[in-house]
């Protein structure tokens, strides 16, 4: 599904990334853990498509084609999905009609009939239920004035509606209280498919006490310091990142 | 020649020969008034940009296009026959009392007014100066404040026709006037200078929509002057659309005088003309008047958008809204000034102002000026200005869910403009307003 080789990312002429490599196939949920400003949201935005992240060197691979050649939209039709970290309030755009905007955006690239106001009405009943979004929120301008948990439930409706084949969620837990972050995870290990793949970026083990994860990699420096299995991210629960950051250091 | 120098207005020196035809002319005090006006005008000339209220809009253009008067012996030049569809006017299926003015002078048979009520005196301004310039005397120049206003003082010299509105006492009409102003040029470059008369009495209230179209492209020049007195207790809104050919000049003044608890609510959208400007001053001149200016603007290629307000709080309990908001592409500018002056007997007045400009290209400008003077000390007033580009991360935020760059740019410019029309008391000019923006956002 995801094949990142080698990936050196600048921003603002800063090297952020710095070989990093990651493998990530369909149905696999994949954490990448890491201290702060080890790179991984810049990972996520990289995978997105958003300007300013300047691939220097390396690839990546999507569904065996070159990546990087897509605008941030194609990438979107084509399957890929980030949950923001920080999802961005635009006063003045209605939350259900930008919603309505994307699932038809979505459909039509993949040869399907845009659905009309009724359908989507229709649909967006299905997933809203399962994340407890009400209705109220969705007459409103997008994002603006959701509470923290508001927001991240409604990156995963999102995320449900467009039903995508990658799906990277950037700190979804962050700001959630152990409420919201129950009602997250479910919304999130209920997308959960044999062909779809996930990528959890994570500060925290505990996100993955509720998503439960097939592979974790630590994230530092720029690059993948080590990988292993759910166990890894109990070790750094316990033990902290210190060592690991150490070492990538000293080795760069 | 001298006078062409001095005045920049090319027709200047036949200024006695044109005015003889003129409407009125036997009235010894309307002829005064037009002589004095007009000397009024060759002394201050077009205004430079080292007059302060011009400082940022440059009517240099004017000089260089050698108009000429589209009223020729009572005659308009350039002549239309029918009012065929023009995308920009409300639905014709609207019901209204619609006065069509085609370069300036009123045409009868192009309009339609409905029965009115008791009371109400609605009819072109042209003929009425020519058989009862006598009652119009109070009214004429009564909203008029300024000696140094050079376009105003040519539009009193030259003014040919225009409409004429009364509302009498505690009349409401529920039909909205819709007076449509055409410019039809021909290979000549035609001047025109509507003007206006509008009064409602006590307690009266009426809707005005005011569009400005042209029949097809063109140079000309519509330099409409608009007198509003809003009297105690009664309400105006007054909404305009000014859509001119992208060859026009226009520059409108609306003087608006309004008394106690009265209220005038305008709402300007500009999207044509190449060099325009709309000044707006009104004073709030009793207790509890209200104003409202809302305003829109969308400017590309070299379009030149001006607008320019005055608002004076007079009175105590006095109050003012003010919103203007616009999108500026290529190398489109626009200039807004507003002054909110506050005087020493308007004590517990209200006065907000707000200027925001969305600029979709680095060669677009925007001067914003606001001016607060405040003379009385309880008194509570805000401004704001504020330009900027599309916000990135908005940008990527929709396009990251699959709403491609042009769509998502047009979502957000939308969502920009989208408050502009929630005050709108009008759902016929709300919906004016959308078509407006989809029309123009369709070309990005």
């Amino acid at each position: 599904m995801l094949e990142v080789k080698n990936l050196h990312v600048t921003v603002d002429g800063q090297p952020i990334l710095k070989g990093l490599d990651l493998s990530v196939g369909a149905g696999e949920v994949h954490a990448i853990m890491g201290p702060n400003g080890s790179g991984k949201s810049t990972l996520a935005y990289v995978l997105a498509g958003r300007e300013g992240y300047e691939v220097t060197e390396g690839s990546i691979l999507y569904q065996g084609r070159d990546l990087l050649d897509l605008s941030p939209e194609e990438r979107a039709r084509d399957g890929i999905f980030l949950a923001f970290q920080y999802p961005v309030e635009i006063p003045g755009v209605g939350t259900n009609s930008f919603l309505k905007t994307a699932v038809n955006a979505v459909r039509k690239h993949r040869g399907e009939r845009e659905l009309d106001a009724m359908e989507f009405m229709k649909l967006m009943r299905e997933k809203r239920d399962l994340l407890g979004v009400n209705e109220e929120m969705l007459r409103r301008s997008l994002n603006v004035g959701f509470s923290g948990g508001e927001k991240k439930r409604t990156e995963i409706l999102q995320m449900a509606l467009l039903d995508p084949k990658l799906a990277v969620l950037d700190e979804t837990d962050s700001g959630l209280d152990i409420d919201a972050l129950k009602i997250v995870a479910e919304g999130v290990n209920a997308l959960r498919s044999p062909d779809r793949a996930m990528v959890l970026i994570t500060h925290y083990q505990r996100l993955l006490n509720y998503i439960v994860p097939d592979k974790v990699h630590v994230l530092a420096a720029g690059c993948i310091a080590k990988s292993g299995g759910k166990e890894l991210a109990h070790q750094l629960e316990k033990e902290g990142y210190g060592d690991l950051a150490g070492k990538t250091g000293a080795a760069a | 020649m001298a006078s062409e120098t001095t005045t920049g207005l090319p027709y200047a020196d036949r200024f006695a020969a044109i005015a003889a035809t003129l409407p009125g002319q036997s009235v010894p005090w309307l002829r005064e008034l037009r002589e004095d006006s007009f000397a009024r005008f060759a002394q201050l000339g077009l205004p430079t940009p080292r007059v302060e209220q011009w400082k940022y809009t440059n009517l240099h253009p004017l000089t260089k296009a050698g108009f000429e008067p589209a009223v020729v012996n009572g005659q308009g030049r350039g002549q239309i026959k029918a009012l065929q569809p023009l995308s920009s006017l409300l639905p014709a299926e609207e019901p209204a009392h619609r006065l069509v003015f085609v370069n300036g002078l009123f045409r009868r048979d192009l309009s339609e007014i409905g029965a009115l009520p008791e009371g109400v005196r609605l009819d072109g301004l042209g003929e009425a100066l020519a058989s009862e310039a006598e009652s119009l005397a109070p009214m004429l120049g009564r909203a008029v404040r300024s000696g140094d206003n050079a376009l105003l003082a040519l539009n009193t010299a030259l003014m040919a026709d225009g409409c004429i509105l009364r509302i009498g006492r505690g009349v409401s009409i529920d039909a909205p006037i819709h007076l449509v102003f055409v410019g039809a040029a021909e290979e000549t470059a035609l001047a025109f200078h509507p003007r206006n008369l509008i009064v409602a009495e006590r307690d009266s209230r009426a809707v005005i929509f005011e569009s400005h179209v042209a029949s097809n492209g063109g140079v000309y020049w519509s330099n409409p002057v608009t007198e509003v007195t809003v009297e105690d207790g009664a309400e105006i809104q007054h909404y305009k659309f000014q859509d001119e050919s992208l060859d026009a000049f226009h520059i409108a003044l609306t003087e608006v005088e309004i008394g106690e608890r009265g209220r005038y609510h305008s709402f300007v959208m500009t999207s044509g003309g190449r060099l325009s400007r709309q000044e707006i001053r009104a004073v709030l001149d009793g207790k509890g008047a209200e104003c409202r200016l809302t305003g829109g603007y969308l400017a590309r290629g070299k379009q030149h958008v001006d607008n320019t307000t005055e608002i004076v709080h007079a009175k105590p309990h006095t109050t003012s809204k003010e919103v203007y908001k616009g999108v500026l592409d290529e190398q489109g500018r626009a200039v807004f000034q507003g002054k909110i002056i506050v005087e020493k007997d308007a004590q517990k007045s209200d006065g907000h102002q707000l200027n925001r400009t969305l600029l979709l290209s680095d060669r677009a400008e925007i001067d914003t000026k606001p001016e607060l003077e405040i003379y009385a000390d309880d008194v509570k007033c805000s401004h704001g200005a504020t330009a900027g580009e599309l916000e990135e991360s908005a940008l990527f935020y929709l396009r990251a869910r699959g709403i491609d760059e042009t769509a998502a740019r047009r979502m957000l410019i939308e969502a920009f403009l989208g408050d502009l029309g929630e005050d709108l008391a009008s759902a016929t000019v709300k919906a004016a307003l959308q078509r407006r923006v989809s029309n123009w956002l369709a070309a990005i």
